[in-house]
């Protein structure tokens, strides 16, 4: 049988029988545990990495199947696949959880407890990218979710301004939990009244999606679904004025989750909006979305602004999620193959920059004690290394040419243009806001006169293992970000037909907006140049 | 994976087996340094010379691969202009490469690049001998140098934006590079932001130009080529309004008012000073600054079509040129003297674009990154040997600094156009152009090359002539060499026929406007010489009659003082401020209001919830005998 049939289940259950080892595991073996935790979580990520490369781009749609029967009688399957999007994400919840797990060799207390909830969580987020199944989507949400809730209120950190708690831990994880939570609830009723007027009798997401095409529901239906799809999961997102349970729940939260909550968590909600609302529901987007264009620049702008006037670190790159993750719902907004694209590998871009911006700060904070901007300095004297990183990561995130996230913001913004040009301009402003607080988070951090109270206390990532998950995404940012063929090829065979799909189900659209996808297009062909094509 | 290909375009003449050695010789220019950049940062972060040997020998590389494509070239061997390319991008309906082009404006620049980059190198050697960091300093000069190749060579806006970015990234990390000094650390913060600023508009330009490069949605291009053959074809149809590609000009010109420093937005470079001056020399003198007239002279075909932006263009450089040398009339810093006549000379370079002389403007560039290179290269070489940089501590240094002295005073008479010097010659052909077209702006250009000559006056005669006696030792001959170079090319760059190389056939001598040049030149030279040097005028009451001028002049404009309130009253205290007041009080106020509110009915709930039984049962039998009375009611 070829490693094709059990590549999911091994990436997804690795991390789940992880975590059932280290139940067994005596709690005063903490090393053991974090090898474990190192070996599945690598396990996973190496699958990921064999999905990634051995996809088939050619022959697009879903691939690595797997389909067991859960609950017949409700028609729920046990049903897993991945297209572009989704081994791309794969790629980037393996990274993350892997780097993750290195990074959380700082964790001394209830390690074992740590790495268990840690472990589940992965687990839960492998799914919801892997679901093919609705009920199976919404299981896989929730085991995501709930580990959250101990991993920030017993492993988190008061948020502190002037030295006063102003988000304590315990408000910060009841706000998130309650947060996602709900929105989970209202996306549910939306899906709930999907199959009951559909009356398919399944969960499954292509099953439904080909009945869908075959005989939709009512434009008034869809615009009555597609909102609650859209907020349920746009809290997740996060989008604006729902996004409020995010920053104070990435500034309480440890290192390691903060890593995986921005990096990965919140791109389940845009996930969630690409893989179920925008194919199920395809007119109901097209009357929704221009209005989510134009909510979602008050995410970039406002977001950053917020961001300009913080002084805790994590919660300037809180606020920093939750502006650059409006890039991504804008590209969604947009609905052209190109901006798609570019969305969600802005959601990779990002995940991986955001995920690296905590790492930095967890170690930042686990030798200074603090994040509060003012009390920093001159820090790159004595950790070049973590320093450097952080010049990168602050690099990323502004969008500088060589990293992922230029790649797809100019995608997002190109495709977009035609649509939205005023919400466009507002979104490229948003990249100078980016720069301003990235680069004072920078100059005050680590450039500056040496510090006499960190002499001698804060130590660089010396070991190649202490660097290593600086490394991975350092790296995967640079390659994905000044190579972007391969992986943008790889999207485009999947956000082009179903881009394709929804505006061919729109009867007033326009024929040149849709922009026609053929896999092998020639270039342009001019007297000085010739590009050919290049598979 | 991906292949790379070659496609040449005027195929003619070139012998295929020389083409393919083209090829390689350009992606050389092109990624030679970029490998040496990885080197270094990855494994020769701790070895200096490894990454002084692996930076100069890449750009050597560079310069050498550059030397035989213009050999090629200008023998007739090679048909240019000629492109290679890998695609970059390539999705449905968006398209875009990364490769070569060279011709012969390319091939200057290149020129320019490599071969004043590559003295400038070397002259780090020894500037940076003693330097912690010297490893990081190299690893990011030769990241420059890919930089600012990658735009100097593009086939296209985007690459050049790429380019344009990631020059803005190496100035930012090579002006900070003593970091521990916090004014270092804001010049770089400074000069990041207002070029990014600047980028906002350049990108949307970008992309406003892309969507209009064709009337179908799938065959739009940022090729330059492309484009160049295309968009006459459209504004002529009427597909794209002359105003429509009037407003996409203005924004692409926000790039070069950012990157080459134009008015208002010039305020990052006399900051940018604080790197080493190596740095100075390189990017802040001949090369980064010089890249937005540099774009500007490569898409000239586009500004062409559009005589209202070149209208906008010719005055913000004509202010720029004016506006910066009388800055240069009250700095006192050797450094900042410099970069506020490298801002007036960019002004003359934007100036000629406004004028249509692309021509000219490159002949100014490919003079002014010789001759100012070489003044900074000086002024390193003083600051090296002396430690010290306020020109009123400095002076005769002409004693003990004969060498420096000597290249210095060659590169100030080329800058001021002494006649027979390079800046002479591409100063005079600007001059020319503005006699031509526009009588006020020939006339404000000829007043501002009168003020060029006072402030290089007065640096000379203060910190080189004066009675002062700065102790400094020589430098070494590695740093004396490029300077040498630099002096020698200074000279004779007047002569070797660039305008021709460009393609414009030189017309006779205008001796009338040499002639006004250069007696304004003198003019600004005596009065300089008065003033400081025989102290015939005292220069303090000259300063007292002139009060309001200078107090302006001082301040910068108070153009500085203008953002900085911006920045802290507006843009911190008013609207992030108030985002993040709304943010606390309304948004999590709400959703704070809403758990309250939750608990509140909890609360009130919970007042039934007594745990007295009694209470229970007599509720429950009130409810029984309700329920009975209703029953009976109902029969």
């Amino acid at each position: 049988m070829s490693i094709n049939a059990w590549l999911l289940p091994l990436i997804l259950f690795a991390p789940a029988v992880g975590a059932l080892l280290l139940t067994l595991i005596p709690e005063n073996r903490p090393d053991l545990v974090r090898r474990v935790a190192v070996l599945v979580t690598g396990i996973s990520l190496a699958g990921a990495l064999h999905a990634i490369f051995h996809y088939q781009t050619a022959a697009g749609g879903f691939q690595y199947e797997v389909l067991k029967p859960w609950l017949p009688q409700l028609g729920i399957q046990f049903h897993l696949g991945v297209d572009g999007i989704g081994v791309v994400l794969l790629l980037l919840h393996a990274l993350c959880g892997f780097t993750g797990v290195l990074i959380s060799y700082s964790i001394k207390q209830r390690v074992k407890e740590y790495y268990i909830f840690y472990l589940t969580l992965i687990t839960g987020v492998f799914g919801v990218f892997m679901s093919l199944d609705l009920f199976c989507f919404y299981f896989f949400y929730e085991m995501a979710v709930i580990p959250m809730y101990p991993l920030i209120g017993i492993w988190g950190s008061d948020v502190k301004e002037e030295g006063r708690v102003k988000y304590s831990k315990q408000y910060a994880t009841m706000k998130l939990t309650i947060y996602l939570t709900l929105g989970a609830v209202v996306a549910l009723v939306g899906l709930l009244a999907l199959y009951q007027w559909t009356g398919a009798q399944t969960f499954d997401i292509p099953t439904l999606q080909a009945m869908l095409a075959d005989e939709p529901l009512s434009t008034a239906q869809q615009r009555w679904i597609f909102p609650l799809l859209f907020i349920g999961f746009g809290v997740i997102a996060p989008m604006w004025p729902f996004h409020s349970w995010s920053p104070m729940g990435h500034a309480a939260a440890p290192s390691a989750v903060s890593m995986l909550h921005a990096g990965v968590l919140m791109k389940l909600g845009s996930y969630a909006i690409i893989r179920i609302a925008l194919p199920l529901l395809p007119q109901g987007a097209v009357y929704w979305l221009p209005w989510v264009a134009s909510i979602v620049v008050m995410n970039i702008l406002y977001g950053g602004f917020v961001a300009l006037a913080q002084k805790d670190l994590k919660l300037i790159v809180g606020y920093s999620s939750s502006s650059h993750m409006g890039y991504v719902l804008l590209g969604i907004a947009c609905l052209t193959p190109l901006s798609l694209t570019g969305a969600v590998m802005l959601m990779f871009g990002h995940g991986i920059m955001t995920a690296l911006a905590f790492a930095i700060i967890g170690q930042l904070y686990d030798q200074t004690h603090t994040r509060w901007l003012p009390d920093l300095g001159g820090l790159a004297h004595q950790i070049p290394f973590i320093a450097g990183c952080g010049v990168i990561a602050a690099m990323a995130s502004s969008g500088l040419p060589g990293f992922a996230n230029f790649v797809s913001e100019l995608l997002v913004f190109m495709g977009g243009w035609d649509k939205y040009p005023v919400q466009i301009v507002c979104g490229a402003l948003g990249v100078v806001i980016t720069s301003v607080y990235m680069l004072r988070v920078v100059r005050g951090t680590f450039f500056g006169p040496s510090k006499p109270e960190f002499e001698g206390h804060v130590h660089d990532a010396k070991t190649p293992f202490e660097k290593l998950p600086f490394i991975i995404l350092v790296l995967a940012l640079l390659i994905t970000g000044s190579w972007p063929g391969p992986m943008l090829r790889l999207l485009e065979s999947s956000t082009g037909p179903l881009v394709e799909r929804i505006l061919m189900n729109e009867p007033n659209t326009a024929p040149d907006s849709i922009q026609v996808h053929s896999p092998a297009k020639p270039g342009h062909a001019s007297a000085s140049n010739e590009h050919s094509e290049m598979n | 994976m991906v292949e790379a290909h070659s496609a040449a375009a005027a195929v003619g003449a070139t012998d295929p087996a020389l083409l393919a050695l083209a090829g390689k010789a350009a992606w050389a220019i092109l990624l030679t340094p970029l490998i040496c950049a990885v080197a270094i940062l990855l494994v020769g972060i701790h070895r200096k010379s490894f990454a002084m040997a692996a930076a100069v020998g890449g750009l050597a590389t560079s310069l050498i691969c550059t030397l035989f494509l213009f050999f090629q070239a200008s023998q007739g061997h090679l048909a240019v202009p000629f492109e290679v390319s890998v695609t970059w991008i390539s999705l449905g309906g968006l398209s875009i490469p990364f490769g070569v082009l060279i011709d012969n404006l390319s091939l200057i620049m290149t020129l320019v690049v490599t071969g004043i980059g590559s003295g400038i190198f070397l002259y780090s050697v020894g500037y940076m001998h003693d330097d912690a960091a010297a490893s990081r300093y190299f690893g990011m000069l030769s990241l420059f140098a890919f930089s600012i190749l990658t735009i100097v060579l593009s086939t296209n806006w985007i690459q050049l934006f790429i380019g344009w970015e990631l020059v803005g990234f190496c100035s930012y990390m090579l002006i900070g590079h003593w970091y521990a000094k916090p004014s270092a650390a804001a010049a770089g913060n400074k000069a990041f932001i207002v070029n990014r600023v600047a980028d906002f508009g350049f990108i949307i330009g970008i992309l406003w130009l892309w969507s209009v490069s064709s009337t179908a949605s799938d065959d739009r291009t940022v090729h330059f080529a492309t484009l160049m053959a295309r968009l006459p074809v459209l504004v002529e149809s009427g597909a794209v309004p002359v105003a429509t590609l009037s407003v996409i000009g203005l924004l692409l010109f926000c790039g070069p008012v950012g990157k080459s420093a134009q008015f208002p937005l010039h305020v990052w470079l006399p900051d940018a000073m604080e790197g080493p001056t190596p740095v100075s020399a390189l990017i802040h003198a001949a090369t980064m600054v010089a890249a937005g007239v540099y774009m500007l002279c490569r898409t000239f075909w586009l500004f062409e079509m559009i005589p209202s932006t070149l209208n906008v263009i010719l005055y913000v450089g004509a202010a720029t040129a004016f506006l910066a040398a009388a800055l240069g009339f009250a700095e006192n810093d050797l450094k900042r003297i410099l970069a506020f006549s490298t801002l007036s000379q960019l002004g003359y370079m934007v100036m000629a674009i406004g004028l249509g002389g692309p021509v000219a403007a490159m002949y100014h560039l490919t003079t002014h990154a010789c001759f100012k290179a070489l003044l900074f290269l000086g002024a390193g070489s003083v600051i090296h040997g002396t430690h010290e940089q306020n020109i009123w501590k400095l002076g005769g240094l002409t004693r003990s600094m004969r060498w420096t002295s000597l290249t210095f005073l060659i590169g100030s008479l080329a800058l001021i156009g002494f006649p027979g010097l390079s800046g002479f010659f591409s100063k005079d052909e600007i001059l020319v152009l503005a006699r031509e077209h526009n009588l006020p702006i020939y006339l404000l250009a000829t007043l501002t090359a009168g003020m060029t000559a006072f402030y290089t006056g007065r640096l000379w005669f203060v910190a080189f002539m004066g009675k002062g006696h700065a102790h400094g030792h020589e430098s070494p001959p590695v740093m004396l060499g490029p300077l040498f170079f630099l002096a020698g090319l200074s000279v004779v760059a007047g002569y070797i026929g660039i305008p021709a190389w460009l393609g414009e056939h030189h017309e006779a001598f205008h001796w009338d406007v040499a002639l006004t040049s250069t007696a304004a030149v003198a003019a600004g030279v005596t009065i300089s010489w008065l003033l400081y040097s025989k102290r015939a005028i005292a220069a303090g009451s000259l300063v007292r009659a002139l009060a309001l001028p200078q107090s302006f002049v001082e301040n910068r404009y108070y153009i500085d003082d203008i953002y900085t309130w911006y920045v802290q009253n507006i843009q911190q205290k008013i609207i992030a401020a108030g985002c993040a007041w709304f943010e606390q009080n309304i948004i999590i106020g709400a959703v704070n209001a809403v758990a309250a509110l939750a608990q509140g009915l909890g609360r009130l709930l919970r007042l039934f919830q007594t745990g007295v039984v009694q209470t229970y049962v007599l509720v429950f039998v009130a409810g029984v005998l309700w329920l009975i009375t209703r029953y009976l009611a109902v029969r």
